[in-house]
């Protein structure tokens, strides 16, 4: 029977059924971090149980992390606290920790792939809804609570309902200006913030096929923000070149025998999904979004819909200061933010720097770069990426989730407006009262610069 | 985990649509590192002014509304997964949340520690609402073993799905562990075939 890659990778991680529909799955890569791990961890010691296969696990310090002066130790007394007690939950149960101060410490979600954690084929969760990011190796990769954290560190596995399969084509070519992020932008606003609820997606058609690795993750990244567990691309040439040479990438006859199981990881023809949606490519053009969730997205030239009296609607447009009917473009903003799991890769970086370049940030904006991973740290400084953003006005600094939760001291002010790469406009999300709108690197950039929000496309 | 079956009790509505865990549960909250006292800060930043005072329109702090069930607005609990979430609701002190739709991961969190989301028509939901404005005392009834659930000032009823597994794990008060952890010799079997 002709099967979907989910399907593929779904039946290959199958362990048992339980009666009644539910399925024990297998999982091959479990990554945890700081904020929701501590628990899971004391229900094993409750418990008196070890972890299963410590060298499944692996730990991060990201959430919590001040993105200046990490060799100092944290000044807040309960991050500090969370980040110590990652720390002796690892060493206790001898799970490998990339904390903080280590040279592959990073988002959790940017180290993965970075270090060829992330393969085609793998089943990958983590205590954090945007491990969606992982599946645009073809992986299925989602989030999970913390109960189910204690669970794969306990046996390795999960109890799952199969979700249901939706798939996504965008054909055609971008317009200059237009960055993945745009696309799914553009697909949240046109499904809401609930269309891919209970459906795991798979992200098809020319234009997927022709991003980088890089912006494939943006796509697979937001996939939660439609209310989809996760979303997939099908690995290919692209996929292969990223990860090969990576430091946990098979090698020798290793890497030939993967690759070719990893070939045979596509949809076949014929294969059936429960939902199909097809856009063309040119219809997309830069995103932002005007409300308080990510469905909630509009081009930049075009207005804010009439919400039809919804009270939610109102309560989304009189949090943000915004009314219906008018557009965003020439709106002042205060802050930019560059960084989180979404758009904070080195291909981000220099997508900016390379923007940027020899200009100046506007005088009413304060903006800050923050890298995904040490790594892209080290090799934006290679590049002198960091140089030339300083230039500009930007704040460089370490990495680290940053300002897209405000779990640290990187937050927004109540009342200001700030664009952002990252993945959520909730309300207080970038810290109590403060305004997001998400948007791509390129257009934050262009914000940056004219202190106001612009269609990046007049650069083109 | 605590068992859950029969449930009376009158409700607290959130007509609110696409409530976020940010919302149920600030982010800056998150740094606790057990399960307890999550409660006080359910719904931190529409409950309480940033000087701590109770906000007076939000229903949390209207005496009106109380009770062990939580009635809101479709796609309640989307965005981030954090559990924290489920917990500040179970803390508070809600056993069962309605609504017309609930996001993945929040259903699954909430049904782990003995939380019963249970997913109504919007129709039915509209009529809760309405009997908690005829009367904000109203009661709803849950029986988890029959799948119904029934606004006893009007008497209508609906019933409702849950996978069999789930329903059995909060009748009982079990959790996943507990069965994965009867399955370990599938699972180390499922692994040597795949070495
Ligand atoms: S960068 Fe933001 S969305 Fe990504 S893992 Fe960190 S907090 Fe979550």
């Amino acid at each position: 029977m002709a099967k979907t890659l989910f399907d593929k990778v779904w039946d290959a991680h199958t362990v048992a059924e339980v009666e009644g529909g539910m399925s024990v799955v297998y999982i091959d890569q479990h990554l945890i971090h700081e904020v929701t791990s501590p628990q899971a961890f004391d229900g094993l010691r409750a418990r008196s149980i070890p972890v299963f296969r410590p060298e499944r696990t692996l730990a991060t310090a990201d959430h919590n992390v001040p993105t200046k002066d990490q060799h100092l130790p944290i000044k807040e007394e309960l991050s500090r606290f969370q980040v110590q007690k990652l720390k002796d939950n690892c060493d206790e149960f001898g799970v490998t920790l990339y904390g903080l101060g280590h040279p592959k410490q990073g988002i959790v979600h940017v180290i993965g792939p970075e270090l060829g954690i992330t393969k085609p084929g793998m089943t990958i969760v983590c205590g954090d809804s945007h491990t969606s990011t992982h599946g645009a190796f073809g992986s299925i990769a989602f989030g999970i609570g913390t109960s189910q954290v204690e669970q794969v560190l306990a046996t390795q596995c999960l109890i799952l309902q199969k979700p249901k399969q939706m798939r996504i084509t965008i054909e055609g070519e971008l317009s200059p200006g237009v960055l993945s992020k745009d696309i799914v932008l553009f697909i949240i606003s046109k499904l809401t913030a609930a269309g891919g609820t209970g459906f795991f997606i798979e992200y098809a058609g020319s234009a997927i096929r022709s991003l980088s690795m890089e912006a494939r993750m943006t796509i697979c990244n937001m996939s939660i923000e439609m209310g989809a567990r996760g979303g997939l691309i099908a690995p290919d040439q692209t996929t292969f070149d990223y990860v090969e040479g990576r430091e946990q990438a098979p090698q020798g006859d290793d890497w030939t025998k993967s690759l070719e199981h990893w070939k045979t990881l596509y949809t076949d023809e014929g294969a059936s999904f429960d939902e199909e949606h097809r856009w063309d490519a040119s219809e997309i053009e830069p995103m932002v979004t005007y409300g308080t969730n990510p469905g909630m997205g509009m081009g930049v030239t075009e207005s804010i819909p009439e919400g039809g009296g919804s009270a939610s609607f109102e309560k989304a447009l009189s949090y943000m200061g915004l009314s219906e009917g008018r557009t965003l473009e020439n709106h002042p903003v205060q802050y930019v933010f560059i960084g989180s799991c979404t758009n904070s890769r080195i291909e981000d970086l220099r997508l900016v720097a390379d923007f940027v370049k020899g200009k100046k940030i506007a005088s009413n904006i304060s903006a800050m770069v923050v890298p995904g991973s040490q790594q892209v740290s080290k090799q934006a400084q290679e590049e002198g990426l960091d140089k030339i953003l300083s230039a500009a006005g930007f704040d460089f600094r370490e990495a680290g989730c940053s300002a897209c939760l405000g779990m640290n001291e990187d937050k927004i002010p109540a009342g200001a407006y700030c664009v952002s790469t990252s993945n959520r406009n909730f309300e207080g999300r970038q810290g109590p009262g403060a305004r997001t709108i998400l948007a791509s690197p390129l257009m934050a950039a262009a914000t940056a610069i004219e202190g106001k929000i612009v269609d990046v496309r007049k650069y083109m | 985990m605590d068992k859950l079956n029969q449930l009376t009790s009158s409700c607290v509505p959130l007509p609110i649509e696409d409530v976020d865990t940010d919302q149920i549960i600030p982010a800056r909250f998150l740094k606790a590192t057990t399960r307890l006292g999550f409660g006080e800060n359910l719904f931190r930043d529409w409950r309480y002014e940033k000087d701590g005072s109770p906000k007076k329109d939000f229903v949390l702090n209207n005496p009106t509304y109380t009770g062990s069930i939580l009635v809101a607005g479709k796609n309640f609990g989307c965005g981030s997964s954090r559990e924290h979430a489920a917990w500040a609701i179970k803390d508070y002190g809600f056993r069962v949340v309605v609504s017309s739709f609930f996001a993945d991961i929040f259903k699954g969190n909430a049904m782990n520690n003995g939380i019963l989301p249970i997913t109504v028509t919007q129709e039915f939901l509209n009529d809760i609402f309405l009997a908690i404005e005829s009367d904000p005392h109203c009661q709803l009834s849950v029986s988890l073993q029959e799948q119904m659930l029934e606004i006893t000032s009007t008497g209508k009823r609906t019933s409702f799905q849950i996978d069999p597994y789930k329903k059995m794990c909060l009748l009982n008060g079990y959790d996943d562990i507990d069965y994965l952890l009867s399955v370990q010799d599938k699972i180390e079997a499922f692994e040597s075939t795949r070495a």
